[in-house]
């Protein structure tokens, strides 16, 4: 049930991030979602693509340094308090949350909220076990 | 004014007559005490019988860097630790490090030597010294310190850092001299000047600065920011610290070097011929009197030249000009010279790296500045891809050059391959200073 996300290095200068998204785009690669996150010298491009291994192929092929890293992608209803009931359960088991983001899906019901815990397996044990819905990478990448 | 003028004033010829005669006995006491110099001096088939005069000097065997790091650290020390009272060390890691020894007469010497430099500073007793070299391992700190002490002068040891406390010292104490690193003077003076200190109203006179190179324009800068007289002031933790050589407040050009101490060359850099006067190359120390450390012929890597015309101070002994820069790849930064190889040590010695890097020397306002740019590879980033885990190395890579090499700088990680591939041993550094 787990998602792998592409973790892209890049450094914090004009151009990069231009780099890298048209490499993806002249490869086809459609992005599901992402999120950059920065310091004051680097920052690193999380993607969810239709394509993990091509994408990871044509951006290690450009001289990126790119790794896979493991996520869990969780269902919850568009409306207050839809990430709160989450964070309730995961917090009774004591799972840290490196970090977290967050799109909602096309139907406007639903937003998909993407972890990356401390634990992932615990994580999605603990979601099933309280009926939450866990979104298979398959499913994701072809949204 | 000369503080010690029988010796300072000697006519060449009787000068050069005693240099030979403790050249002499140092060479002797260097090759029956010291394993090495016996080696090299017996590879090279010269006894210290053999130096009859000062033409012979260039006989007798360089000493380099190298041979005290494959020496470290007490291999070339002359007396037993018994006799020595004193341990200064340069920076260093993995056998970079020179660690160099005193004995009490040692530390006589060095502090008349430094009382020596004050006075040619035109300093007295009655002055208040404000000693801003840090104290430690730093030559740069006690042994200034000692020197001031000697003179009769009253010493505040602030040692390096802490500006703010320096500016209240200096409005308050009201030192009549400085000595800091050039760039630790323009440090105070632009944060001074933020304080909305009036600088030209302490009641300081004169600078004496050392510690890495610096120029004129420095030099003027310093004076118009304090309204005082600087003063360029050479030495190295090898040769004894502080104190080998100073500018003469009378003639402020050149570094007079205290001959009846020490005899100083000036060789071709890349054969070690010894060159006509006034040329430039490099500077070759050996030390006359020193116990413990005796150095023959050792070469600096710094560059210069003599000043060969008789100097209005009435001094005898010889000036070499201001510090050019290095013939090897030493970088100096705040005071301290650095070794890429040094870096690449620390750097190696972290496990996720591969140390392709690049190190950006610059000048931050008026401090050097030293940021080490590392590539980023997949051994690295495979793990986790996390920002933590990225800043994490970052930090301890700064923490290593702190703590190994005494050296604060800014860790930059970068792309794969982003860097210049080095083509030959230098290219890997990029100085921006404007010195």
């Amino acid at each position: 049930m787990k998602v792998e996300q592409l973790s892209i290095f890049l450094e914090n200068k004009p151009g990069t991030l231009e780099h890298a998204t048209r490499i993806l785009k002249d490869a086809g690669i459609n992005i599901r979602t992402l999120s950059l996150a920065d310091t004051s010298d680097f920052g690193i491009l999380r993607l969810i693509v239709n394509d993990v291994e091509a994408a990871k192929a044509i951006l290690k092929q450009n001289g990126f340094t790119v790794s896979r890293t493991t996520v869990v992608a969780v269902e919850v209803p568009d409306r207050p308090g839809g990430l709160h009931s989450i964070m309730e359960v995961i917090a009774k088991q004591n799972i840290n949350v490196d970090y977290l983001y967050a799109f909602v899906e096309k139907s406007g019901e639903n937003a998909v909220i993407i972890f990356r815990f401390s634990d992932p397996d615990a994580a999605i044990d603990v979601l099933q076990k309280n009926n939450f819905t866990v979104i298979s990478g398959e499913k994701l990448y072809s949204f | 004014m000369i503080y010690n003028e029988d010796f300072e004033t000697l006519p060449r010829e009787v000068l050069e007559t005693l240099q030979v005669r403790r050249l002499q006995q140092v060479l002797q006491r260097a090759y029956h005490t010291v394993g090495f110099y016996k080696k090299t001096f017996d590879k090279a088939g010269i006894r210290p019988d053999d130096i009859k005069s000062l033409a012979d000097i260039g006989r007798v065997p360089f000493t380099t860097k190298q041979d005290i790091v494959d020496n470290y650290p007490f291999g070339l020390f002359a007396v037993p630790m018994s006799n020595i009272v004193r341990l200064h060390a340069s920076s260093g890691m993995k056998g970079r490090a020179t660690v160099v020894g005193y004995t009490k007469r040692d530390i006589e010497t060095w502090s008349e030597l430094m009382t020596r430099c004050f006075v040619a500073a035109g300093l007295t007793k009655n002055d208040i010294i404000l000693n801003a070299f840090s104290y430690g391992l730093f030559t740069g700190g006690l042994g200034v310190h000692y020197g001031a002490e000697k003179l009769g002068a009253s010493v505040i040891p602030t040692s390096g850092g802490n500006t703010k406390r320096q500016l209240m010292i200096l409005q308050d104490f009201g030192p009549t001299a400085i000595c800091c690193t050039p760039s630790y003077a323009l440090t105070l003076a632009a944060q001074g000047r933020e304080m909305g200190v009036d600088l030209k109203a302490l009641k300081l006179r004169v600078g004496i600065f050392g510690g890495e190179p610096w120029s004129d324009k420095i030099r003027q800068a310093i004076e118009d920011a304090f309204g005082i007289k600087a003063l360029d002031l050479y030495g190295m933790t090898e040769v004894m610290g502080p104190g080998v050589s100073i500018e003469c407040i009378e003639g402020r050009k050149g570094m007079h070097v205290f001959e009846d101490h020490f005899i100083v060359e000036m060789v071709h850099p890349e054969t070690g011929a010894i060159l006509p006067p006034g040329e430039q190359g490099e500077l070759v120390f050996t030390t006359l009197t020193k116990e413990a450390f005796p150095l023959i012929r050792y070469r600096t890597r710094d560059l210069s030249r003599f000043i060969i015309e008789p100097c209005r101070c009435g001094r005898s002994h010889i000036r070499i000009d201001r510090i050019k820069g290095r013939s090897d790849d030493a970088i100096s930064i705040r005071g301290v010279n650095v070794f890429p190889a040094q870096i690449e040590s620390v750097l190696t010695g972290i496990k996720e790296l591969e140390p392709k890097y690049r190190l950006i020397v610059d000048r931050a306002g008026t401090m050097d500045t030293l940021e080490i740019q590392v590539e980023v590879n997949e051994k690295i980033f495979s793990d986790s891809g996390e920002v933590r885990v990225l800043q994490n190395i970052e930090r301890r890579i700064a923490k290593d050059m702190k703590d190994y090499l005494g050296i604060s700088a800014k860790i930059k990680l970068v792309e794969p391959n982003s860097l210049p591939l080095a083509e030959g041993k230098t290219a890997q550094v990029l100085d921006k200073r404007q010195i």
